[in-house]
């Protein structure tokens, strides 16, 4: 059972790996002068676009998000909306924190805001389509020892290396190398995306390599 | 032998001091001298070279000019005259520069680009190092050999007018002078005209030889508003003008027959795109050098100026007015000024240079013979020798002449190649005594935290088995080794070692005590060793290993302060280490915020099942109240978070970002100053109501009046305003009120002094300590806010709340441990640090905190004993351990390792000196070292870091 579940993730991971190389290529294809430096943000929404979709579909095709306790299409629609709000109130955070950190206030807060997209759709929309518009589930999640499954782990593993990526992204900024990827906000969301992509491969091989010792409680 | 844990502690920061004392004596390089007071004289010239001998060769040639006229403007950058705004700023100057009899050249001034050092660059020729710069506040007369000496003594007639350092560095040298103070930043025009004024009647007398004129205004400026201000162009159209009339002035008087005048035209340092100077940055360096004289040829076009050292300035003047060149010059005379004159003296000048060099580089050299300019210099003398026997010979072929240029070339490559070797001794670092502070300064952080648990165990006594120590043999090996290992490094040491100019008894006491620490440190060691494993009952590894877990804190701090260290070894890291810092802090406030998260979160679903500790319920304290307190809790991290951002765009600092708007500008412009008055007052009272919580009434009386007197200081300076007066007072220096609150200073200091002694010596009463601390807690921050730039209140208010509100709700209640606490309260003192608009550039040393209260500068008030040190960042954490050493409680026993990572840094960063081929670095290093040493010595009260520290401990005893 557990290889079953760790072949699924592996190939859900493959399939949003490869979005987010399409939403690199087809583009460029596409549209006329596109390239990640230049077109900084272009890139950016195709990529948070991409992702999005991607785990949409592919998690509600799995089927891991926690069925509905009611099947009625009122109390679908407020969860769409609860979701659709939470995404919002996330991009808003990590646009807070951004700011905290030091982002101008209001010179390139477009930039800044389209980091918090990327940032959302990378972490926060996994999260809701494995847990649902459920904050008691995400603390227990991101608590000390609190995955009951596979794919909280699996959550775990990749949103720590996404922020961890976007925080080792911000390093090169102070130096004077005027490079294109000096600027803000290309360093911060490559490294997002690095460490996402670098997620997605760590985590159903950190799993399978630890699966003797991982144990779960009550499921 | 029982040592009491407090005289431990004492004596252990004593030698910590010295150790780090010796280190820094190592890290700064001393000025490099044949010997100090000791000058050049004509009779102690070298013979002119010559196969054969021949009488009467010994003199010199015939001096070049009779004239000289030094204008030395201030900051004058070499793009203001050489640049393409040349021509608009300086018309007259930038036609003689391209059409007139003229040299020009860009000459590089080399950090510290600070004007006394600069001044003693260009008449000594000497490369002064950053010690300098202090000396740059109050300088004392200059003693080593000199341009201005040697003039003087060879009866030449000074006449000076301009910065008065001029004036305190060389007294009763000039003839005539005028000093002009430079402190009063904001005057830009009176401080030029002193010196104009003085001109015309000069310049139409004929007693004198030399005038030197210091302009000002230019550099007042930049400091006001940037190289690009509106400002800089009327300044330099007016220096233009001045140059001119002087130009003309020398041209009328010219006569036939006698020997021409020589006009020169420099800047002293240049200035950066903020305006400041005092770093290594291009522009801050590169001024420009004009020589105008009619002995030179006439220029046909612009030509690219060539570079030149700002020292070879004082040797070419020297030559050019018939002065021996001061003995310590490590400049190389400029060989374009000599064109015109006959072969045989330009080869006499060059000689002359040469041997003057080659005496300075045989004594500051061990092994000089091997240096490549050395050897260069011999042969070329020689060659010289057999010219001369030519020439006298009255050899006038073109083979004569062929030969008299090879030796000219010669002479110039062996030069260069001397000035090179010199001024690279210059930058050389004393290695041994660097490793032998740092060896110390580690022995002592091993004992310190070997002896930490017992020091802190209830009957507060350190067992130092130092007469077994001395009576074992391993010391007496150690002994002999160390011993031998200084003979061997002191015979063969290359440059010159502080440690080994030592005197024996010194050194074998160094020696002594350091084997005998060695002992006492390794005898600790196996003590500690198996007590671990009796108490634990496994082996003593399992129980270390078991103590090297780590929570994500842990993690944090650890990357945070090593990846510090890593990224000091790019200058721009360095340039701008306010980023990292920010960084850093911020990403810990987050971290404990999830710490804290997780702590309430976890409570409140009341899953008993974990291990971590929940609030101790045997306080029957009410809900309510614990509600209250878990929001409190929570709201902390997100509000420092808020502080910290806020405090950021309070001043930016570094070099990249320095130049945007920030709101420490627009709260000092004059149309903000209610806001600014407004600000300051909130920010006086919040401070009052942080601080008096646990002082006694009189100090709560006495701290009123005296940040109400802080107030009237500000205003009399003219940064606030009062209520009840808006215009027409004229600004003072406000010496009475900073006295003032000097007063009240010194009384709360004493009341609590008072308290504390009481405490300690008629009753143990914890409350009484307290208040005590308390109390001098409270002095402390009444004189930082004596000190602080009235804009920077803020940060000081935003630093006690952060800590208050830090030290109620997360390091008590999440039961962080000292190390911990320690490491944080590091972080956040360099994050405020700065805050206030510092930075690792010695141009933000912000002087005027040294004048509070004084009528005029006092040096002591900056060198200013231990505490100098001790706030330097590399020392963060001796004041740490303080607090652990005197609370006698049980602290972070459990990971001292944790507190190693502070001297880990210093090693680290040594090496990295060392490691480090970017050649701007260590100048980099040697500056922030030095900034940060300057700017907290200034104020030793003002760093921030000491500050939390100490209200930490104050705390402590009230709540035990």
């Amino acid at each position: 059972m557990w290889d079953h579940e760790i072949r699924a993730m592996a190939s859900t991971h493959a399939i949003l790996a490869a979005s987010v190389f399409m939403a690199t290529v087809l583009p460029a294809a596409a549209v006329p002068g596109f390239s990640v430096y230049g077109t900084h943000l272009l890139w950016l929404y195709s990529v948070s676009g991409a992702v999005t979709a991607v785990s949409v579909a592919v998690f509600w095709l799995l089927g891991i998000t926690p069925p509905a306790k009611k099947h009625t299409v009122g109390y679908k629609l407020s969860r769409l909306f609860r979701s659709c709000l939470y995404f919002f109130l996330s991009c808003l955070f990590f646009h807070t924190v951004v700011v905290l950190y030091g982002a101008p206030l209001i010179e390139s807060a477009l930039e800044t805001f389209s980091l918090s997209v990327l940032l959302t759709s990378l972490t926060t929309l996994r999260c809701l389509c494995v847990l649902g518009p459920n904050v008691q589930a995400w603390i227990r999640v991101f608590s000390r020892h609190g995955a009951m499954s596979v794919w909280d782990t699996c959550l775990q593993i990749t949103v720590a290396c996404t922020l961890v990526g976007a925080w080792v992204g911000a390093f090169p900024i102070p130096l004077d190398w005027d490079r294109p990827w000096q600027a803000w906000p290309v360093s911060c969301s490559l490294g997002a995306t690095i460490g996402f992509l670098t997620g997605l491969v760590a985590a159903p091989a950190w799993i399978h390599f630890h699966r003797k010792q991982l144990t779960y409680k009550c499921k | 032998m029982k040592v009491r844990s407090s005289v431990f502690a004492s004596f252990i920061l004593i030698l910590e001091g010295i150790g780090v004392a010796l280190f820094l004596r190592g890290f700064f390089p001393v000025p490099l001298k044949s010997s100090v007071s000791s000058k050049n004289k004509l009779s102690d010239l070298p013979v002119e070279p010559l196969t054969g001998s021949s009488p009467n060769s010994s003199r010199l040639p015939q001096p070049l000019f009779k004239r000289v006229v030094i204008m030395l403007v201030d900051a004058l950058r070499e793009d203001f005259v050489f640049g393409p705004n040349g021509r608009m700023y300086m018309p007259y100057t930038r036609h003689l520069v391209e059409r007139g009899s003229s040299h020009s050249f860009v000459a590089k001034a080399r950090p510290p680009t600070v004007t006394m050092p600069r001044i003693k660059a260009l008449t000594t020729g000497t490369i002064p190092g950053f010690i300098d710069v202090v000396m740059n506040l109050n300088s004392p007369a200059l003693l080593e050999d000199n341009l201005i000496w040697q003039a003087k003594a060879a009866g030449k007639r000074m006449v000076f007018y301009g910065d008065d350092t001029w004036v305190r560095l060389f007294p009763k040298h000039f003839m005539e002078h005028d000093g002009t103070t430079s402190f009063f930043v904001s005057d830009y025009t009176e401080v030029d005209n002193n010196v104009t004024r003085h001109l015309d009647s000069t310049l139409k007398r004929d007693d004198w030889d030399i005038l030197i004129l210091h302009y000002l205004g230019l550099d007042h400026i930049g400091h006001i508003s940037g190289p690009h201000s509106s400002l800089i162009q009327p300044k330099l159209m007016e220096m233009d003008d001045i140059l001119k009339k002087i130009h003309s002035a020398l041209i009328s008087k010219e006569a036939e027959g006698s020997l021409p005048y020589l006009l020169v035209l420099c800047g002293d340092h240049g200035m950066s795109e903020t305006g400041s100077h005092g770093g290594s940055s291009e522009p801050e360096i590169n001024t420009p050098l004009v020589l105008l004289s009619p002995a030179f040829k006439r220029k046909a076009g612009m030509e690219k100026p060539g570079v030149v050292e700002q020292v070879d300035l004082p040797p070419t003047l020297a030559l050019g007015l018939g002065l021996p060149i001061s003995l310590n010059s490590v400049g190389r005379v400029i060989p374009g000024v000599l064109e015109e004159t006959s072969l045989r003296d330009q080869l006499r000048f060059l000689h002359l240079n040469g041997h003057q060099l080659s005496c300075l580089l045989k004594d500051s050299v061990p092994d000089y013979e091997k240096e490549a300019g050395f050897e260069q210099f011999r042969v070329a003398e020689k060659a010289h020798g057999s010219w001369m026997k030519l020439f006298l010979e009255g050899n006038t072929s073109e083979v004569l002449s062929n030969m008299g240029k090879k030796v000219l070339k010669q002479y110039v490559e062996a030069l260069a190649a001397m000035s090179s070797a010199l001024s690279k001794q210059l930058g050389k670092y004393d290695m041994y005594s660097m490793i032998a502070g740092m060896v110390f300064v580690f022995q002592l952080l091993l004992v310190l935290l070997l002896a930490m648990p017992e020091a802190l165990s209830g009957d507060a006594a350190v067992e130092l088995p130092v007469l077994s120590a001395l009576l074992s043999l391993p010391f007496y090996l150690m002994c002999l080794l160390l011993a031998s290992v200084h003979v061997l490094v002191c015979t063969s040491a290359e440059s010159s070692c502080y440690f080994c100019s030592l005197s024996w008894g010194l050194v074998f006491a160094a020696v002594a005590f350091s084997s005998a620490m060695f002992c006492i440190l390794v005898s600790l060691v196996t003590r500690r060793l198996p007590l671990g494993a009796r108490i634990h009952g496994k082996s003593p590894l399992r129980s270390i290993v078991s103590e090297w877990s780590l929570s994500e804190l842990d993690v944090l701090l650890l990357a945070g302060t090593v990846g510090h260290t890593l990224s000091l070894a790019a200058s721009s890291f360095v340039e701008e280490e306010h980023q990292t810092w920010y960084f850093l802090l911020n990403t810990l406030c987050l971290a404990v915020f999830q710490d804290v998260c997780r702590k309430y979160f976890r409570e409140q679903r009341g899953t008993g099942d974990e291990e971590e500790s929940i609030l101790p319920s045997k306080d029957p304290s009410p809900k309510a109240e614990i509600y209250s307190e878990k929001w409190l809790a929570l709201a902390t991290p997100p509000f420092t978070l808020l502080c910290c951002r806020l405090l950021r765009s309070l001043n930016q600092t570094g070099v990249q970002w320095a130049h945007l708007p920030d709101m420490g500008h627009w709260l000092n412009s004059s149309e903000h100053r209610t806001v600014l008055s407004l600000l300051a007052a909130f920010c006086l009272v919040f401070i009052y109501l942080l601080v008096q919580r646990r002082c006694s009434w009189v100090s709560k009386v006495a701290l009123a009046l005296g940040l109400l007197g802080v107030y009237s200081y500000r205003a009399a300076v003219g940064n606030v305003l009062f209520p009840w007066q808006h215009s027409g007072r004229t600004t003072s220096k406000g010496t009475m009120e900073a006295r003032f609150v000097y007063v009240f200073i010194l009384g709360i200091l004493f009341t609590g002094t008072k308290d504390l002694l009481r405490s300690q010596i008629i009753t143990s009463d914890a409350r009484l300590k307290s208040r005590g601390l308390w109390e001098i807690y409270s002095g402390l921050v009444l004189l930082v806010t004596l000190l602080f730039r009235a804009h920077n209140l803020p940060v000081l208010c935003c630093c006690l709340l952060i800590q208050t509100l830090m030290a109620q709700f997360i390091w008590k209640k999440l039961h962080y441990d000292a190390a911990q606490t320690t490491i944080m309260h590091y972080w956040f003192g360099q994050a405020f640090f700065y805050f206030q608009g510092n930075s690792n550039n010695i141009a933000t040393v912000d002087i005027s905190v040294g004048f509070v209260g004084l009528e005029s500068y006092v040096e002591g008030h900056l060198l200013n004993g231990p505490q100098h040190l001790c706030g330097a960042p590399t020392l963060g954490v001796p004041p740490g351990l303080l607090p652990q050493l005197t609370e006698r409680q049980e602290p972070g026993c459990s990971r001292p390792w944790l507190l190693l990572s502070g001297p880990a840094e210093v090693c680290a960063r040594c090496s990295l000196h060392r490691a480090g081929d970017h050649s701007a670095l260590p100048s980099l290093h040697m500056e922030r070292l030095f900034t940060q040493i300057t700017v907290r010595g200034h104020a030793p009260a003002a760093d921030c870091g000491g500050l939390p520290l100490l209200q930490h401990h104050g705390a402590e005893p009230h709540c035990q």
